[in-house]
This record gives structure tokens, sequence and C-alpha cells, in this order.
């Protein structure tokens, strides 16, 4: 079919909702065979959260499933029964990958820890990927998007000063979580084809996101400083921030700056004819002006009320002032960048219809990737059973009557 | 002299790594793969380093210097650099003389990855882009990794991790209800965008070693925040509907915010999504009156009268310790987390039983504790944290070494100016 980078690789992805799907869905991309096990019946919870076509719920239709399922091939088992297990041992016999997010002991539970599972096959790589990892005080707490962003330091520091702290752009730390899961899963294939041995990969939803900070942990630990939350502003600099500006038909517009160094700071003054800010020892350099920003973006917010985003990106990208549009999630389909690119990838599907979706934000010049539709629910249950593991009409149909597939 | 990378067992033995990438995007996946036992050669070139000097006013307001002292080689006590750069190598290279690039070219026949986040004019200037290296080397990785990508109307933009969080959407996935797009206080899009290079490097490295291949990986760090919300953009298209801005709302939980507590800016954040969660995070609460008004009886009618409920919340969790709000709601089976700072993270309990944390001494910095790798591999686990290097610390291993020079050579290769310690100042 391709000459996927990943090609050959069998992974069985029993996980729910985004932490572990993603990351299937990161393999399948580059041609690994990713065959979704789901329970009979209801399926992946993320088939019940959408949004829907037209707020219709429809278990095949839920946005929220179709992305992070594209490519991969739909199994039914259900895991709670002993005869479910045991097909999923046999499986388990010809993978190259397992990945789960069930909360930590659900597993073990059923029998189907990295223990029991590498004593079957010694070659594969598990990874389990659960808000704090299998082990210490907190792995049988629950957490959701938010509580993750709480507990990794992430929340503190976003928002506004006097209010509330802020959570996360929809599902990001499980976003990340999927991502070191991939990566971990790609270190462990090396490992594998030099020393023949599998071994099991444990991600903490928790660390991953407690790993992405610049300089909270980092200040606390060179000089005692705490990161506060800074506003819609990057803190130590400024202005790096999103002012208002003209709007266009009717909507108000918002453009994004993000002044770093002295230099464009400079050039930034120049452009907007207030040069003379420079003599002003509260606007003297970008890191004076983030101590004095509110008086520093009540001189300059009437000139950007006078022009456009675009007007504005334009001018100063042409002179190396870093700023940006602020999209909506409507607008980045419309953004002649992503286009160009090709990032957009049309899929159809029978029960959603045709849509685009976002790519992957990398290239392999030799060896592109395969964008394939989501799974229905089953869809594939036959096709992998009596390929895989030669069951005939007669076991199919047994294991379909005890609700097993 | 052997390699200073111990060599173990870690998945990435052998692996050479050329990493000219700057910041924080680039070195955050570099440092994954130093840490899974990569070679890698921080190649630092001298103008970049900044000032010679660093007052102590600007320490203090960046507060990146141990005790806010710059001391007299402030790029070898820049905690952010320390950071980035453990487990790593440094050399310095002036890539714009024609001995750093003829240094660098050798560099890349003995390499297997080269990685740069520059904006897309400066590796064809500097006669280095991947067509050139491929020459040179044809089963090199080559990542390239700028704001936009490298061709494109706005591939030229200059971007960081702040101008991307709005441009790719992520900003207007967060925010207060009813306000604008909101950037995250932590350039996002850099660590992310970090994380999906490594994820590409090591997929390039496992078709290497089954077909001898390399190849020229493009990727748009703008287009990872784009990828991350991908569910949402979808949704828009299957529903019709622009998202609106939530704050900490959930669209099928409620309660669901962060609630102020007892002390100087301290929250707790919770989470009541079932029906059995409500009843026991009421219990937890002692049942007060308004929990029963018939104003919060269903989901439906918690989701509707939020501002309320908020409310009352808000008045109960005020004089709670946060810490001690999260344990009672945890063990009563509700997500409820404290909104960590800095020094609460860092003691964070399960963090630390977890021996996530990595103190390490530095030669010129001192002793300090940063976060550990969260990839853990049960047989070949971070073997050790070396501290970053000092800036040019390892030319006599690279350059001689590897390369062969000698020490005449090395040291004329410093009186030229092609090498050194300090930063090289910029002319204006």
């Amino acid at each position: 079919m391709s000459d996927g980078a990943l090609e050959g690789l069998t992974v069985l992805d029993l996980s729910r909702y985004v932490a572990g799907a993603y990351c299937g869905k990161l393999l399948a991309a580059y041609g690994a065979e990713v065959i979704k096990v789901e329970a009979p019946g209801e399926g992946d919870g993320a088939r019940r959260v959408g949004p829907f076509p037209d707020g219709e719920p429809d278990p095949e239709a839920s946005a929220l499933f179709l992305y992070m399922n594209t490519g991969k091939k739909g199994l039914t088992l259900d895991l709670a029964s002993d005869e479910g297990v045991a097909v999923l041992k046999e499986l388990v016999v010809q993978a190259d990958v397992l990945i789960e997010n069930f909360a930590p002991g659900v597993m073990e539970s059923m029998g189907l820890d990295y223990a029991a599972l590498s004593a079957i096959n010694p070659e594969l790589v598990m990874v389990s990927i659960s808000n704090f990892g299998q082990s210490g005080p907190y792995r049988d707490y629950r957490a959701d998007t938010m509580v993750e962003m709480a507990l990794s330091g992430q929340m503190y520091i976003n928002g506004d000063p006097e209010r509330e702290p802020l959570s996360s752009a929809g599902y990001q730390p499980s976003y990340q979580a999927a991502l070191y899961a991939y990566s971990g899963i790609m270190a462990a294939l090396l490992v594998r084809d030099r020393d023949g041995k599998g071994q099991y990969v444990d991600i903490s939803i928790q660390e991953s996101m407690a790993s992405e900070h610049q300089f909270t942990l980092n200040r606390f630990t060179a000089s005692g400083g705490i990161r506060m939350r800074a506003g819609n502003r990057y803190g130590s600099v400024h202005p790096a921030t999103i002012y208002p500006c003209k709007g266009v038909d009717g909507k108000p517009g918002l453009v994004s700056l993000g002044i770093s160094d002295p230099t464009q700071y400079v050039l930034l003054l120049e452009l907007l004819d207030m040069s003379e800010l420079l003599d002003d020892p509260r606007f003297k350099n970008p890191s004076l002006c983030s101590q004095n920003y509110v008086e520093f973006d009540a001189l300059v917010r009437p000139w950007f009320m006078e022009h456009t985003a675009e007007e504005i990106v334009h001018a100063f990208q042409d002179n190396r002032i870093p700023a940006a549009f602020v999209n909506e999630v409507s607008e980045v389909l419309d953004d002649p960048q992503y286009a160009f690119r090709g990032f957009w990838k049309e899929i159809g599907h029978p029960v959603a219809g045709t849509h685009r979706y976002a790519g992957l934000p990398y290239h392999l010049s030799e060896a592109p990737p395969v964008y394939e539709r989501a799974n229905l629910l089953g869809e594939h249950t036959d096709e992998v059973l009596a390929g895989k593991l030669g069951y005939d009409g007669e076991r199919l149909a047994q294991l379909r009557k005890g609700g097993v597939i | 002299m052997p390699s200073p990378v111990v060599s173990g067992k870690s998945p990435l033995d052998g692996v050479r790594v050329l990493d000219l990438s700057r910041v924080w995007a680039g070195p955050h996946c570099t440092r994954i793969l130093a840490d899974l036992g990569a070679e890698v050669i921080h190649i630092t070139g001298r103008k970049l380093v900044g000032r010679r000097e660093v007052t102590r006013e600007t320490a203090m307001v960046t507060g990146i210097y141990p005790d806010n002292e710059p001391g007299e080689r402030h790029w070898n006590r820049n905690i952010l650099n320390n950071d980035m750069l453990r487990n790593k190598l440094d050399i310095t290279l002036e890539l714009d003389t024609e001995r750093g690039l003829e240094l660098f070219k050798r560099l890349v026949e003995i390499s297997d990855i080269v990685i740069e986040n520059y904006s897309p004019r400066v590796m064809p200037k500097l006669g280095i882009d991947y067509p050139v290296l491929k020459e040179i080397k044809p089963s090199i990785i080559f990542c390239s990794m700028p704001g936009y990508g490298s061709a494109g109307p706005y591939s030229h933009f200059v971007s960081y991790g702040t101008t991307i969080e709005p441009h790719s959407g992520l900003a207007s996935r967060m925010g207060y209800p009813g306000e604008e797009p909101h950037m995250s206080g932590n350039a996002y899009p850099d660590p992310a965008s970090g994380m999906f290079a490594t994820g590409a490097i090591l997929t390039a490295l496992f078709r290497k070693r089954r077909t001898g291949k390399g190849q020229f990986i493009s990727l748009a760090q703008s287009e990872s925040g784009v990828a991350l919300t991908g569910e949402a953009s979808l949704g828009y298209q299957l529903s019709g509907n622009v998202p609106e801005r939530m704050g900490n709302r959930h669209l099928r939980k409620a309660p669901h915010n962060a609630y102020p507590c007892k002390g100087d800016d301290k929250w707790v954040a919770i989470s009541v999504g079932s029906e059995a969660q409500w009843a026991a995070f009421c219990n937890v609460l002692g049942d007060p009156g308004w929990s029963g008004n018939e104003r919060f009886a269903t989901l439906e009618d918690r989701l509707h009268n939020q501002d309320e409920l908020d409310r009352h919340i808000g008045e109960w969790t005020r004089g709670q310790d946060a810490y001690d709000v999260m344990r009672r709601m945890q063990d009563a089976g509700v997500a409820a987390g404290v909104a960590v700072n800095a020094e609460e993270l860092m003691n964070d309990r399960h963090l630390n039983e977890a021996g996530f944390f990595w103190e390490t001494e530095h030669p010129e910095a001192g002793t300090h504790r940063h976060a550990g790798q969260p990839i853990r591999l049960s047989e070949s686990p971070v073997r050790n944290y070396r501290p970053a290097p000092t800036l040019g610390q390892h030319h006599g291993y690279v350059l001689g070494e590897l390369l062969g020079l000698s020490e005449d050579e090395i040291s004329d290769l410093e009186q030229t100016g092609v090498i050194g310690y300090e930063p090289l100042v910029r002319e204006r």
C-alpha cells in the first residue's frame, strides 16, 4: 500500500478518549496496522463526546472519536469476559505494541498487566498512559484536563493575576502524554530491534506537563522566584500580547505581538512613530516595558484600533517584527500557509461525510503518511480475527452470540 | 579520550546528533534524545550568546541566574540554558567562517541527525541546507522546524511560541467565558513542537535502521497547535458552531472550576461529573442547605446555574486549605487538584516519590533541581543526568578526538575566533 516508515508493525490500541488514542493515530499515520479494541455495544467513550453533525449525537459521528482514530481498524472485544481476554492474549502473541490508558490496576484486574503479557510475548512493547503513573501516592487520584493542569503547575501560571487560574485549550495534557508515549514506543522498538526484548513504558500525564515549563521551575530553583499569572501576556517582556485592532465586516479585530528582544522593540516603536518612548525610563526596553505595561498599552492601543490585523501583521513582518493573526478554529481552515503545505486532509466517512482533518505538523520526505478515516465500531472484527487468528465463521458466530465480539 | 556520554544500554546508544537549535522548541527535542542516550553535540554560534555582561538589575527581572548573580560568565549560569542542555555536549563554531563551515561538514559525515529551528532563510544562506548535507552524508536525518515551515506565504514570518499560540487557534480555545482568546503564559507551542520533532526523528531513525536511508523532516511549529486542536476544527465543520470560550467550565460536568482557598492566591480545581460524584462532593462539604436546592438537582440544573453554584462553593473553599480539600475530595472519589505554584510543584509529594526531579551540580551555576524525563522505560531508564556543559566545554573531545585535530590546530581555531569560550559581541 505505502512505504510507511512503520510498515509491518502491529499495534493493539485498547485506549479510550485522547491520550492513548492520539498515540495510536500517529502510529497508524506512518503505516503501522493499528487495531482499535473497543467494548461491544458502547465502544470508546469518545464516541459520545462530539461535537456531532447538526448537534445530533451519533456514536459514529463524534468529532473527537473521528479525529483521534484515523487509520485504525475496529475490533470489538469484551475484556470483562474470560473469553474476550483469551482472544486478546492470542492477538498479543502477534503484536509489536500494546497501548492502554485505563486507570492503574484495571489491566491487572483483567489479567492483562505487563508481567502477564510479556510472558506470552517477550518482545512486546507495552505502554500505559495514566493521570499520575502506575505508582505513588496519587496513583488512584481522579483527574481530567483541568485537574492535570492544576497539579502540573500549568494552571497557576495561566490566566489573569486577580482572577482564577485557567485550564487549557481542549485536551492538551492528554495530547502531550500521547506524544511522550509515542517517542517512548519508538525508543523501545529501537531497543527491541537491537536487544531482542520488549519493555514496559509508563507515562504519567502529570509528569508530561510538569516537564514543559520554561520559567516556572527554573526561576524557582535559580532564585526562589515564583512565576505568576501575567494576564494575556508572556510576562517578562512586552509587548508579547494580544491587542484589539480595527475590525473587518463588523467583527472586532485582534492581533498578536511577540516582542522578545530590544531590537524588535526599537523597530516596533519606529513603525508606530513613537520612538520617543525609548527615552522614557518606564519604556526603555521590553523588560522595563513589561513592568509598566498598563501605561504602555494605553499609549499604543489607539494606533492598533486604526489598522486591521491584515495590515498590521504584514507591515510588522516586513520589518522583522513578530506579529500574527488571532484565529478561531473556524479560521485556521482558511489560512493560506496551512493550505500551502497541504496540512488539511480531506477524509470521507460513511456516516459523518467528507471533511477536512488536521494533518501532522511534520513531513518525512521519504515516507509519506497515510490518512484514512476512523473505524466504525467493530468494523474489522471478522477481518482481524479471521486474518490474524484464523477463526472460522462458526467460531465468530459463537463469540458474537456470547456477546464477546 | 572516550565519549563523555556513558555508553550502556540506552535506546540511542551510538546515535550522534548535531544540535543547532535554540531557545526551547528544538532544545526540548534534543534534550529527550540526550536523555535517551544519544550523543547530542550542541553547536553554539557565539554571536547568539548575547551581551558580554548582564547587570544585576536585569538578573533580578528575569530571575534566571542563580541567586540573581549573573557572575563573570553569565552564559554558563543561565538556568534556562542549563536546564535545556543537560546530558548534551557543547562546542562553539562560527558557521559564517570558511573553517567553521568545513568543520561542521566534517561532523555531518560522522553524525546521524541534524536539527535546527532557525527561520528558513538561515541554513541555505550558510550553505548547509538539506540538499548540501545529503551530498555529504546520504543517510543523514535532517530535521528543520521553523515557525511556519520551510516554504509558503508566511514561511518568512518571525515567530515565537507566543505568536504561534494565537495563530494556530490554540489561544482561541482558552480564555474566560465570553472574552477574547487567551495566551497560556507558557509559550506552549515550543515544547509541543519539540515533542512532534522527537517523534518524527525517532520514526525516521527506525526507518533508517531498516532501509539505511535518511530523510528530510519538515516541521512547522504553527501546525503543531492546529493538530493539537484538530477535534475542534473538525467539530466546527460537523456542527457548524465555533466553540465558545468556557474558562474552566465543561460541557458535561458541573461544578467544574478553580476555587479560592485559604491563603494568598491558593486555588483548588474541582471537577464533578456523575450524580454519584455530586453526592460525594456535597457530603465532603457537610451537605449544606443550598446543595439540596432544586436549582442544583440534576446535571442540567447545575450546568444552567453554575454562577450561583460556584459562589456557594467558593464561600466554603475560602476557609479551607487547598491540599486538605484535594485530599478529602479524592478520598471521596471526586477529581480535585491544587493549582500548584512553582514551589509547590517542586515539593509535590507524588512527583518526589516517583523520583521525577533530579539534582545536578554545575561547576559554575551550583546545585539545582530540575524536572526529569517523563518517558520511563522499564529496561532502559535514563541512566544519569549530567549537568549542562559550559560554553565550548567539549572542543577537546569533538574537534580533537572525533575530528582528529591537533592541540595546535584547536588553539589556532581559538585565536582566529572560529571557536571560543565567550560571546562574540555583534557589531552594530
